[in-house]
C-alpha cells in the first residue's frame, strides 16, 4: 500500500529540511521515493500543516522496578487520573508515574514514538524489559547502569586489563538488551552501601579506592572504542547540591575529549551565591557545554506540581528524604550491583528553591547554542512527567509567554538566574532537532528521528497552531511505521513497539569469570541473569531492533 | 535459557529456577525420573514437592463431568459474560499469567486480588504510608554482619535461605568475612539453620510476635535519647532490648528479616511499620536494611504486574471500566465470604494447596490437576505449572530480581495464559 502525505511543511533536521512543503511517501512501513506511475493507494491532505518524524525521549523513567514501587507508593497519583478500557485501549491509571499501556497511549497522542528507559539495573533488566512490553504502542529501549556494580568496582581496583574491562560492559549490554550505558553518581551506590555519605569526582571510594572520575573515563573510553554510538550516558556526582556546578564542570573538563552525555543537567547546575547560598550555574555550564563539542546534555526540566523523583541514585536521593511530600519514601541496596531510591516530591512555584530549578533549566536550554547536543526532557517523572513537554516547548517558543510564566514563581529565585535577560525563542526546526533528529542521532538510531528516504515511517502531523501549547499536545496524524495511530490526539488504532538494542563485540572469555563470581556471589546464575531475545520477542509480541556499532578498537 | 544435556537419553536441567517459593532458588538440577522429575542437586523440601508431583492429565471438567477444553472455556466465558461482578482470585501464576488474567478482570469487569494478599498488605500498607528502606538478597548475603530474624520461621518459610544468605561462606568482601550475628527475635523460631563456620552468635530473644512492634518502637524512641519505663520492654527484659539496639546501632550492616504472614493479628501492619522506622532511623549515621520474607505463590509477581498495568497493587476493582481501587471493598477473601460478587475465577498453577474458599458462589477453578477442592467447582480447567510444564517468569520476594522458568517436561496441560486468553476472546 502506497500512502501519500500532500503538502505539508517538513522539518526534517536530519537532511536539512527546514519547513520546506514537499509531498512525502509511504510504503511498507518506510519513506519512500515511488515510480513516476505508481498508483496512490490512500491520500492525506495535510497542506499548510507541520510535519515531524515520532518524536524520541531519550530519557524518561517508564520501565522498571522503581516506577513499580512509585506506582505501589503513590495511589494518590493514580486517583482521578484512571482511564477506562475501550475497544481498542486497556485500562489504566496515571499523572507523574503513569501505568504502562497508559504511558504509551499518552506518548503517542503526544507524537512520539520512541521513549528510552535510562536506568535499568543489570539486576533488574528482565522486569524492567517486561514493563517496557507492557508500554503500548511506542518503539523503546534501555541504559544499562554500571559504575557501582561491585564486578566493575574490583575490575578497576584491581587494575584489570582494559579488554576485560570492555568486554564486561559489551557482555553486560548483550546480557541486559540494553541500547546504551548509563552511570549514575558513579560509585557512589556502591560508597553509601560502605556508609559514605558524598563521594565527590576525586573523593576515594572507601573500600575499593577508585574515583568517580576513574569510573567515568574508564566506561567513557570504554564504550567509545567498544563503537556503542551513545556516549557513556552520565548522571554525575553530587546531584541537587549547592555548589554542584563545581563537579559538572570538573566532569567536563577531565573528560579529556571523549564524548559524554551529561543528563538532567539542570540538577547539576546549582551555584551557591546569594542569601540562600543557592544560585544558577547554567551560565557556566552552558559556556562549558558550548566550548567543548564532545558533550551532550538533556535538561531535566523541573514542572511545577506534584511528581515523584525515582533515580539508581540511593546515596543523594537518602539525603532528598528529608523534602518527601507526601511523608514517605522508599531506599534500597540492591544485589551487589546498584540501589534506588524513589521520593515523591512537589515543585512549587512560590519557592525559591523551586522556582531557581525551573528557571535553571530554561536557562540552560536558552544559553546551549548547539540543539544537536541538547535534548528536550524532563527526566520524567523526576522533574515533572512528560505530558508537559508542550507546555515546556511552548516556553521555549514563545518569549510573552514565558515572560508571563515568569511573573507568578518566587521573584527572588529570579535574581539569582539570567533568565528575565533572554529573548531567544526556538523555532520548529530547533525542536524538531531537539525531540527528534539529536536524539536519534545520539542514540545511534539510524532510521528513526528524520523524513528521508528509507527511513522508519514514524512521522507526526500538527496544526500549525500559534499556540504551541495546544500544537504540540494534540497532533493531528501520528503514524507508527506508516500505520495511522492517532488522528486528533486520539489513538484509533493499538500496535507493539520494537525494543532498540546495540551489541558491540567481547570475548567470550568474559564469561567464564562471570560465570564462576555468579557462584560465588549472587544469588543468581549467569544463565538465568541473562535476557534472551525469545523474552523481548515474547511469542511476537515484541521484536528486536539491533542498531549498529562501529568497529571494536582492540 | 538453561542448558539442556542429554543423560541416559533423557533430559537433565541445569540452573533450573524453582518458583515453589518467594527466594526463587536458580541453581537446582532437574532430571527426569519415571513418568516425572527427579530435583538432582540443591532440593528443599519446598522445591521436591513441588516438581516431584506426578504428572496427572486430567480432562477439564463442567459441574464435576468431564469435557472438553473448548466446552469448558467456552462455559466459563458464558459464566462471565453473565456475571454482574466476577471475582478474580487465587492468582498462583507467574507474571504472564498475573497479565492474563488482568486483562480477563478488565473485560469482564471484575475485581482482581490474591489469595494471599492479606499478608502482603501488611507490607504494602506501610510502602502507602511512610516507605521503607529495604535491601535485596544478594546484598545481604555479601554485606551483611548482622540478621535479626523478627519473628520469621524462617526454615518452614525457605528452606534454602540460611544457606545461601546467612551461611554462605565466601563472601564479596573478604577472603576470610567475618563471622555472623544471628538474632532471633521471637517466640518459638527455629534456630536450627544459623550453623557453620560463617557463624558467630546466635541469639534468641523469645518474645509474642505481636510484642515485636513494641520493642522495636522502644528501641527507636531510646535511639533517639527519648526515656522507656520499665524492667521489661514487650515482654523481654530491659538489658536484652538494650543490647539489642547496641547491636543494631554497631554492626557494619545489619539486616532485619520479617515475615508479614506472622503477623496476622489486628494492625499487623504497625509491626512492619515499626521494622520499617526503626531501620530509616539507624540509617542516619549508620547502615542497615531491611528486607521481606515471604512472597509465596506467585503473590511478587500478582502485586507488580498489577501495579504496573493497572497503577495499582491487587484489590482493584475494574467494574466501571476504569481501574478502582480500595484495600478494604476489593479486598477478595472478605467479598467471597460476604458474597459481594457473583462469580469467582481462582487461579492456582503451583501449589495443589492454594485452595478455592468453602464458598456456594458460582466458581470457575484454573488449577494444578491435584489441587484440592472443597466443593465441586462449576468449571475446573487443569492448568500446568509454570517452570514445570511451561516456560515463564517469576518476581522474587524482594521485589528486585525476576527469574526466567523453563518447560521441563512435556505435558497436554495447557498454561493458564493459553486459557485465560482463551476466555477472553470467547468473552
Amino acid at each position: 500500500m502506497l500512502i501519500k502525505l500532500t503538502g505539508g511543511k517538513i522539518y526534517d533536521p536530519a537532511n536539512g529540511v527546514d519547513g520546506e512543503v514537499r509531498d512525502i511517501f509511504i510504503q511498507d512501513g518506510r519513506i519512500v521515493t515511488p515510480s513516476p506511475d505508481a498508483k496512490i493507494d490512500h491520500e492525506y491532505p495535510v497542506h499548510g500543516r507541520v510535519i515531524m518524524a515520532g518524536g524520541i525521549d531519550p530519557h524518561s523513567h517508564i520501565g522498571g522496578g522503581k516506577m513499580t514501587i512509585a506506582r505501589m507508593m503513590l495511589p494518590e497519583d493514580h486517583i482521578g487520573n484512571e482511564f477506562a478500557r475501550t475497544d481498542l485501549t486497556r485500562a489504566g491509571v496515571g499523572h507523574a508515574i503513569p501505568s504502562t499501556m497508559t504511558a504509551g497511549y499518552r506518548y503517542a497522542e503526544m507524537g512520539y514514538t520512541a521513549a528510552f528507559e535510562p536506568a535499568m539495573l543489570p539486576a533488574n533488566a528482565r522486569q524492567a524489559h517486561m514493563e517496557l512490553a507492557d508500554t503500548a504502542i511506542i518503539d523503546k529501549g534501555a541504559f544499562a547502569m554500571l559504575g557501582s556494580d561491585d564486578f566493575f568496582l574490583r575490575q578497576l581496583a584491581g587494575k584489570a586489563d582494559f579488554s576485560a574491562i570492555k568486554d564486561y560492559i559489551a557482555w553486560t549490554m548483550h546480557a541486559t538488551q540494553a541500547l546504551a550505558v548509563k552511570v549514575v553518581n558513579p560509585g557512589g551506590i556502591s560508597a553509601f552501601k560502605f556508609n559514605q555519605r558524598k563521594l565527590d569526582l576525586d573523593e576515594k571510594h572507601t573500600f575499593y579506592g577508585v574515583t568517580p572520575r576513574d569510573i567515568i573515563l574508564n566506561l567513557a573510553r570504554g564504550l567509545q572504542e567498544l563503537g556503542v554510538v551513545h556516549p557513556i550516558h552520565i548522571h554525575g556526582c553530587n546531584l541537587g547540591v549547592p555548589g554542584g556546578v563545581e563537579t559538572t564542570l570538573a566532569t567536563i573538563n577531565g573528560a579529556e575529549g571523549l564524548p559524554i552525555h551529561l543528563t538532567h543537567i539542570q540538577f547539576h547546575s546549582y551555584d551557591t551565591e546569594g542569601d540562600m547560598k543557592f544560585s544558577s550555574g547554567a551560565a557556566r555550564v552552558a559556556d562549558a557545554v558550548n566550548d567543548n563539542k564532545n558533550v551532550s546534555i538533556d535538561v531535566g526540566q523541573v514542572m511545577f506540581g506534584q511528581t515523584c523523583t525515582a533515580s539508581g541514585d540511593s546515596m543523594r536521593q537518602f539525603v532528598n528524604t528529608k523534602s518527601a511530600t507526601p511523608k514517605k519514601w522508599v531506599v534500597m541496596d540492591i544485589e551487589c550491583d546498584a540501589g534506588c531510591g524513589v521520593i515523591p516530591f512537589k515543585y512549587r512555584d512560590k519557592s525559591f528553591v523551586n522556582a531557581l530549578q525551573w528557571a535553571i533549566g530554561l536557562e540552560l536550554f536558552l544559553l546551549v547554542k548547539d540543539p544537536w547536543r541538547l535534548f528536550l526532557t524532563t527526566d520524567h517523572p523526576n522533574g515533572g512527567p512528560f505530558t508537559c513537554y508542550p507546555h515546556l516547548i511552548r516556553l521555549l517558543m514563545d518569549k510573552s509567554f514565558r515572560q508571563e510564566a515568569m511573573q507568578m514563581i518566587n521573584q527572588d529565585a529570579l535574581k539569582y538566574s539570567s533568565l528575565g535577560s533572554l529573548d531567544r525563542e526556538y523555532s520548529l526546526y530547533e525542536i524538531a532537532i531537539m525531540t527528534r533528529a539529536g536524539p536519534a542521532r545520539s542514540l545511534g538510531l539510524k532510521d528513526r528521528g528524520h523524513l528521508g528516504v528509507g527511513a522508519c515511517a514514524d512521522i507526526t502531523v500538527y496544526d500549525d497552531n500559534p499556540d504551541r501549547e495546544a500544537m504540540f499536545a494534540t497532533p493531528e496524524l501520528l503514524f507508527k511505521n506508516g500505520e495511522l495511530i492517532v488522528r486528533n490526539g486520539k489513538i484509533i488504532k493499538v500496535v507493539n513497539g520494537a525494543t532498540h538494542v546495540a551489541r558491540p563485540a567481547y570475548d567470550a572469555k568474559i564469561e567464564k569469570q562471570l560465570s564462576s563470581y555468579f557462584e560465588s556471589y549472587n544469588t543468581m546464575r549467569l544463565e538465568n541473569f541473562r535476557v534472551s531475545d525469545d523474552e523481548i520477542r515474547n511469542d511476537g509480541r515484541g521484536s528486536l531492533i539491533i542498531q549498529p556499532t562501529g568497529a571494536r578498537v582492540a | 535459557m538453561n542448558s539442556e544435556k542429554p543423560r541416559n537419553g533423557a533430559n537433565h536441567y541445569e540452573n533450573v529456577a524453582c518458583p515453589f517459593c518467594g527466594i526463587a532458588c536458580d541453581d537446582l538440577d532437574i532430571g527426569p525420573s519415571g513418568n516425572g522429575l527427579k530435583v538432582l542437586k540443591n532440593g528443599c523440601a519446598k522445591s521436591v514437592a513441588g516438581f516431584e508431583r506426578p504428572l496427572i492429565e486430567r480432562s477439564p471438567q463442567i459441574d464435576g463431568k468431564d469435557c472438553s477444553l473448548e466446552a469448558a472455556v467456552a462455559e466459563a466465558a458464558k459464566l462471565i459474560r453473565g456475571s454482574r461482578l466476577p471475582i478474580f482470585s487465587g492468582l498462583g501464576t507467574d507474571v504472564q499469567g498475573t497479565r492474563a488474567i488482568l486483562a480477563l478482570a478488565e473485560s469482564g469487569g471484575g475485581v482482581i486480588d490474591h489469595a494471599l494478599s492479606d499478608a502482603a498488605y501488611r507490607n504494602i500498607r506501610v510502602l502507602q504510608s511512610s516507605g521503607w528502606l529495604n535491601t535485596s538478597l544478594t546484598e545481604a548475603r555479601n554485606r551483611a554482619d548482622l540478621f535479626v530474624i523478627a519473628g520469621a520461621d524462617v526454615p518452614s518459610l525457605h528452606p534454602r535461605f540460611f544457606e545461601r544468605i546467612v551461611c554462605n561462606e565466601e563472601s564479596m568482601f573478604s577472603d576470610t568475612p567475618p563471622k555472623r550475628t544471628v538474632i532471633f527475635l521471637g517466640e518459638s523460631l527455629d534456630t536450627s539453620a544459623a550453623t557453620g563456620s560463617r557463624i558467630g552468635e546466635v541469639i534468641t530473644l523469645p518474645c509474642k510476635i505481636d510484642r515485636i512492634g513494641e520493642i522495636l518502637d522502644a528501641m527507636r524512641a531510646l535511639a533517639k535519647g527519648a526515656t522507656v519505663s520499665g524492667d521489661t520492654i514487650g515482654g523481654l527484659p530491659r538489658a536484652a532490648v538494650e543490647d539489642l539496639l547496641a547491636r543494631c546501632k554497631s554492626s557494619t550492616y545489619g539486616v532485619m528479616a520479617w515475615d508479614p504472614n506472622k503477623f496476622d493479628f489486628p494492625a499487623g501492619d504497625l509491626t512492619v511499620q515499626a521494622i520499617c522506622e526503626f531501620i530509616k532511623d539507624l540509617n542516619l549515621t549508620s547502615r542497615f536494611a531491611g528486607l521481606s520474607l515471604g512472597g509465596a505463590e506467585g503473590i511478587p509477581s500478582a502485586t507488580s504486574v498489577c501495579a504496573w498495568q493497572s497503577g495499582y497493587p491487587l484489590r482493584v476493582s475494574f467494574a466501571s471500566g476504569k481501574p478502582e481501587f480500595d484495600t478494604e471493598r476489593y479486598n477478595a477473601k472478605r467479598m467471597i465470604e460476604n458474597k459481594e460478587g457473583d462469580l469467582l475465577v481462582w487461579l492456582a498453577s503451583f501449589g495443589d494447596d492454594l485452595s478455592p474458599p468453602d464458598t456456594d458462589l458460582a466458581t470457575i477453578v484454573l488449577g494444578v490437576p491435584g489441587l484440592k477442592l472443597a466443593r465441586t467447582p462449576k468449571v475446573f480447567i487443569p492448568v500446568g505449572t509454570p517452570g514445570v510444564d511451561h516456560h515463564g517468569s517469576v518476581i522474587r520476594v524482594d521485589n528486585v530480581v525476576s527469574l526466567p522458568l523453563k518447560k521441563l517436561r512435556q505435558s497436554k496441560l495447557p498454561a493458564a495464559t493459553d486459557v485465560l486468553a482463551s476466555i477472553e476472546a470467547a468473552l
